[in-house]
């Protein structure tokens, strides 16, 4: 129910008194509230939900798992033995 | 899809489940607080590939599966009226009433329509000027800024045919629930992410201060919930009880004030009774004086209705994290997807689909 999908500004347009845009979700295009994100322009990235914008996506933020994930590799694996047998039972893959 | 798929790389994941394994030195129960994070667990079997150690409890955050009965049923008999339209989102029609859903009351020829947004209703009532369109106003604060636009474009364009039945939730009142309960087991919560995008961080924090848990925004693809899980058992281990956030690519600390401004100027709080859990007070949205005229409860005369839950539903303790749902006796013989007892069984959201539809064994 909460569900929010992020999608891509392609344009944006007024229909009855309120600020919409064509948002693409991975090729499909839906017309899309831009009322609670009233500086959000095409080309950009906004979260939907319900056919309304809740939020744009913060492109430098969404980096961040990425960036940490780097650390903590570059680190070295710190989880020991047990990390690797616990990550290798969900995914089979090697680990590390 | 940007944004999605690279938060459900498989490598990635393990690189946090081995970062958690490192620091996890004895038990926590962890709950995440909305039913498409519980999904999503359920789904990609993040509760398997975790260290032992970790206990995931799923918990309220589905609106679908918290509706009261009552209101449920309030809905049905909206939509038997030979002049009304009732438009609800999807999720809401297989939600078993106490004799039947709106998926049935539609075969019987009521007009139960499927809307994607709030929106869509406004316009069907432009469309129809001869019926009375309701819209079934469900969802968390996620939800509201939608639901609350539906109301002022109906007061913009002078719609004098539309109507709202509002059953609004929140979420900070239902945490406070969980934790009230005297024999609680959860040490540290994982917050819905999308409710925080439009709430922000704010109202958590005196949460986190008077009960003592670490309390993780978190979003909702594997990488943002391992991440969540992360940060949260980074907390427990070294004694702190902060709110953090783990989903900073949608949520920012005010969340979205353009939002909460409008469901303020629409809605006011009110006391719910959630589905299972009973009655909390001022855990609700109501529509406020300004817009009161569209509340379809005052529009119509229902008159009294009042409703049981279902006996072998044990829907209120898996949605407080006390049972699982494959615990549940009636879990997937008497209560399955096409004869639900209960709405968690039907919601996407819900945590018994969840588990019936990726951990039927």
């Amino acid at each position: 129910m909460c569900l929010g999908i992020p999608g891509k500004i392609v344009e944006t347009f007024q229909r009855d008194q309120l600020p919409m845009a064509k948002v693409e979700f991975g090729g499909i295009i839906k017309d899309i509230c831009l009322a609670y994100t009233p500086e959000a322009q095409p080309g950009q990235y906004v979260l939907v939900h319900v056919g309304f914008a809740i939020n744009q996506i913060d492109e430098a933020e969404a980096e961040e798992v990425f960036r940490y994930i780097e650390e903590i590799e570059a680190m070295g694996a710190p989880g020991g033995p047990e990390a690797s047998e616990a990550a290798e039972r969900g995914g089979g893959g090697e680990t590390g | 899809m940007k944004y999605l798929d690279e938060y459900r790389n498989a490598d990635a994941a393990r690189s946090l489940v081995r970062a958690i394994a490192a620091r996890v030195t004895r038990p926590w129960n962890i709950m995440e607080v909305c039913g498409g994070q519980t999904h999503a667990i359920v789904r990609f079997a993040l509760d398997e590939i975790l260290p032992d150690e970790i206990r995931l409890i799923h918990g309220p955050g589905c609106p679908v599966c918290v509706t009261p009965l009552e209101t449920i049923d309030r809905a049905i008999a909206l939509a038997a009226r030979p002049e009304v339209i009732l438009c609800s989102f999807g999720d809401m029609l297989r939600v078993p009433g106490s004799g039947k859903d709106l998926f049935t009351v539609k075969s019987e020829g009521g007009d139960v329509r499927v809307v994607y947004s709030p929106i869509d209703a406004v316009t069907l009532a432009r469309k129809h000027p001869d019926r009375q369109v309701v819209f079934f106003a469900i969802g968390f604060e996620t939800t509201a800024p939608a639901n609350a636009m539906a109301a002022v474009q109906a007061a913009r364009l002078g719609l004098e045919n539309f109507s709202m039945l509002v059953a609004h939730v929140l979420v900070p009142p239902a945490i406070r629930a969980v934790l009230d309960v005297p024999d609680c087991r959860v040490q540290g919560f994982l917050a819905a992410g999308h409710v925080c995008t439009v709430m922000g961080a704010a109202e958590y924090r005196p949460l986190a201060e008077r009960y003592r848990v670490p309390i993780v925004i978190t979003g909702f693809e594997p990488l943002d919930i391992l991440r969540g899980v992360l940060m949260c058992v980074e907390q427990l281990e070294s004694g702190r009880h902060e709110v953090a956030n783990a989903y900073p690519r949608a949520v920012r600390p005010e969340g979205n004030p353009a939002a909460q401004r409008q469901v303020a100027e629409v809605f006011e709080p009110t006391g719910r009774k959630w589905r299972g859990i009973g009655e909390i007070p001022a855990s609700g949205w109501r529509l406020g004086p300004a817009y009161a005229r569209f509340d379809a409860e005052r529009r119509f005369d229902l008159g009294h209705i009042t409703a049981e839950e279902p006996d072998a539903c044990r829907a209120g303790d898996v949605l407080q994290g006390r049972l699982r749902p494959c615990e549940c006796p009636s879990f997937g013989v008497e209560c399955t997807p096409e004869q639900p007892l209960g709405a968690l069984m039907v919601s996407a959201e819900g945590a018994c689909a969840a588990y019936y539809r990726y951990r039927r064994k």
